[in-house]
């Protein structure tokens, strides 16, 4: 579509520098299934300087890069990567920052293989150039200089205004970061004792280190980006509050889509079932995995059934192998194309000795003295496609068996959180609770904006990113004087 | 950091301490409750409101020393300081046109019937309290109800060594049977509140429990303070604390405080090892 011929070759860039496609792919280093499934340090190593610049060297420089479309906040990956390919690493990640504040973790967690590198051009006909290794890569050589030489985004002169962001998590950075270069001063209200959201009591330890999330709202403190922790907005102030006696002329909200979810079958309050987020915040957030040396403990099972197909049940799943668990089950009603799982996550998690249980559907739960003993399942086989296109689980009679575990953990999902909704009357919601914002973050209450999942429902980190983005430019054409 | 400045030992094993949060107890209304953590590292734990002052922008809470973190607790004094409190969460005791009322307040419990009763004489209830404890040195706050306008305050002790030799239960069953209260609520552990359930269920007097089950972030997000109220699934902590005791499992209640009772021990025991206190 883009500058590509007949043959589907790309148009040769200004400066052709060699065959590209036959060189393959490099290679992220990893450390072995073994090794790694035993303690919590990071599963994939990253490039070195060596690597960046062979995977680097792979890109096309196309003239129309058809890459910067497929990434949700339209970072120029072209000129990045060319800044890589003439070595000139502090201008890569400054023009890497122009557009992502948080690099390094989106280097690590965003779904590359279905946005950028989908549409890299390089995918058609073999692989694609790796844009999020690259970007990790770009993002921890930033990380890993002296301050002073650090990429810190430009203020914008000082505008006199003041946002409250609530959340600290994907959507709340990226807005305050954005608001901080249009001049606001932006102050972001955390309900928890540490900042990055589902970034720290979500997502592990071993995908997603939590001195890179820690040093990457550093940066954005750098810029002036003021934090309070432990204040619930919803209890401790209002948005109203916010808005008058504290004296914040807009707000953001972005403090995520909160409540688990569970199935609704017998025996899921005993003893041993966990949703996933009280699993994950146990051993993520609260550090449950270095009890009692921290202070919160997990239940640490044998046997461990995880339901759902989703990231966060990959990510339940390995922890609970890390925790010393002999037998990880993951129960999944559909097969595994249907997994909305990333595949190297699906990969990672094979490796690392997870069992697959395909076409199961928990019924009941059993347990003995309180605790957690077993699951009871229906066979499924699959059927029509439903409305979102993947074929529905449909249950085989009189074939249930039984799962032993003493350890089960909910991964089916979130709901909106009520608390901040309860206080904020003004604030027009979905029938499911989400709040509704129009195309900009804009929702019913004036001065007030929403992205994220509390906005969209669970969806993932960059799509929060790119929402927070949205409002921050939204906010900046409201504040200004003589604005709507 | 949230600067102590009140502390008092209330009985052997508990205290009350207070502690520099003004837009906490600009909020904070009976029943309610903060999550705190002591140090960097530590678990984070719910406890109730005992009192607060939104002029002088303190907030308190009342502790038994059991564990790690209790401990830890009990060793502070004013002017050190806590990593976190956050708060006032969960939703306020309900203390409007309730008429005459009996608060039960068992053994720490009475920490949490002390606001709560506070609020309700404020709007004008007929309150009785009937405060319980194992024995005299395990009763606290005595003096501050006598302060309020009750209509009478019942004391009992299982070994009699302060007021009636009784359990909370029966006083609270007299008051049933003679038509004098139309409600009540009862705050204390949690085989204390499912007999009080029990007792006043016979009699079709209303009662409310302050529940109290395992937290962790407090704000709905974790799940882990599930419990089974009218046969569906609620958040101790979004939902209540308080719930209608006739409709509460309290048999899973109890079996879900008890889940890591091992752990807890392995903590305190590594704790006491490493600080070689005494206490």
């Amino acid at each position: 579509m883009h500058d590509v011929d007949d043959t589907g070759s790309p148009v040769p860039p200004e400066k052709p520098r060699h065959k590209p496609t036959r060189i393959p792919r490099t290679a992220m280093p990893e450390r072995g299934p073994e090794e790694r499934a035993r303690d919590f340090d990071e599963v994939t190593l990253g490039y070195t300087e060596e690597m960046a610049r062979a995977e680097a060297s792979r890109c096309l420089q196309c003239r129309n890069a058809t890459c910067i479309d497929g990434c949700p906040v339209n970072i120029d990956i072209k000129s990045f990567i060319g800044g890589i390919i003439d070595g000139d690493y502090h201008e890569a990640v400054a023009i890497l920052k122009e557009r992502n504040a948080l690099p390094s973790i989106c280097g690590r967690v965003c779904p590359q293989e279905e946005q950028c590198e989908a549409a890299c051009v390089l995918a058609r006909k073999g692989e694609p150039v790796a844009i999020g290794r690259l970007e990790r890569w770009l993002g921890d050589f930033d990380l890993a200089c002296e301050l002073e030489h650090r990429c810190v985004p430009e203020v914008g002169p000082d505008s006199g205004m003041r946002v409250a962001v609530i959340g600290s998590g994907p959507a709340g950075l990226a807005c305050a970061g954005e608001l901080r270069r249009f001049g606001h001063a932006v102050s972001v209200f955390e309900s928890l004792h540490a900042t990055g959201g589902v970034l720290t009591y979500g997502i592990p330890e071993f995908r997603l280190p939590k001195h890179i999330v820690q040093a990457e709202v550093g940066l954005l403190e750098e810029m002036g980006v003021e934090i309070r922790c432990d204040v619930v907005v919803g209890a401790t102030y209002t948005i109203d509050e916010l808005m008058t006696a504290e004296g914040y002329d807009a707000v953001f909200i972005g403090n995520g889509a909160g409540l688990p979810m569970f199935m609704g079958i017998p025996g899921e309050n005993l003893n041993g079932v966990y949703s996933a987020n009280e699993f994950l915040t146990r051993v993520n957030l609260m550090r449950a995995y270095e009890f009692p040396k921290a202070d919160t403990p997990v239940w640490r099972g044998r046997k461990v059934a995880v339901v759902g197909g989703g990231n966060v049940a990959m990510d339940a799943a390995r922890t609970a192998k890390r925790l010393g668990a002999e037998e990880v089950f993951l129960v999944y009603r559909r097969t595994e194309d249907e997994m909305p799982a990333r595949k190297e996550e699906v990969h990672h998690a094979r490796e690392e000795g997870v069992e697959f249980k395909m076409l199961c559907s928990p019924a009941e739960i059993l347990g003995k003295d309180g605790f957690v003993t077993g699951l009871v399942a229906n066979r499924m086989e699959l059927g029509e496609p439903d409305a979102s296109g993947r074929r529905s689980p449909v249950c085989v009679l009189g074939q249930d068996f039984t799962i032993d575990c003493d350890t089960l953990i909910m991964a089916i999902g979130t709901r909106a959180n009520p608390l901040l909704a309860q206080t904020t009357p003004d604030l027009e919601l979905s029938s499911r609770g989400y709040i509704m914002a129009d195309e900009h973050g804009a929702t019913s209450k004036r001065g007030v904006f929403a992205g994220g999942d509390i906005v969209t429902g669970s969806a993932t980190v960059i799509l929060a990113m790119g929402a927070g983005k949205v409002a921050a430019r939204a906010i900046d054409r409201w504040l200004k004087p003589g604005a709507e | 950091m949230f600067r102590i400045v009140h502390t008092r030992q209330l009985s052997d094993a508990v205290f009350e301490m207070g502690v520099e949060a003004p837009a906490i107890a600009a909020k904070a209304r009976a029943g309610q409750f903060l999550i705190l953590r002591v140090a960097e590292g530590g678990e984070r734990i719910p406890l109730t409101f005992s009192d607060w002052s939104a002029e002088e922008g303190w907030i308190r809470f009342i502790f038994m020393r059991v564990g790690k973190t209790t401990h830890q607790l009990s060793h502070l004094q004013v002017g050190d300081a806590l990593t976190d409190v956050v708060g006032p969460l969960g939703v306020p005791t309900h203390t409007e046109g309730l008429g005459r009322v009996a608060v039960v307040g068992g053994g720490v419990g009475a920490a949490v019937a002390y606001p709560v009763s506070r609020a309700m004489c404020d709007v004008g209830a007929e309150v009785t309290v009937i405060l319980g404890a194992r024995n005299a040195d395990l009763l606290i706050l005595e003096d501050e109800f006598r302060a309020l306008p009750l209509k009478e305050l019942i004391i009992a002790t299982d070994d009699g060594s302060a007021g009636r030799k009784d359990l909370v239960t029966a006083p609270l069953k007299e008051l049933c049977e003679s038509g004098a209260i139309d409600a009540s609520m009862a705050i204390g552990p949690a085989i204390m509140m499912k007999f009080c359930a029990a007792t006043t269920k016979s009699y079709d007097v209303p009662c409310v429990v302050s529940l109290n089950p395992i937290m962790v972030d407090g704000t709905g997000m974790c799940g882990a303070c599930r419990v089974t109220v009218g046969g569906e699934t609620k958040f101790g902590c979004v939902d209540g604390p308080d719930f209608d005791g006739h409709l509460v499992d309290f048999e899973e209640l109890m079996s879900r405080q008890r889940v890591y009772t091992d752990d807890e021990r392995l903590a305190d025991a590594e704790y006491h090892r490493e600080c070689s206190c005494t206490t």
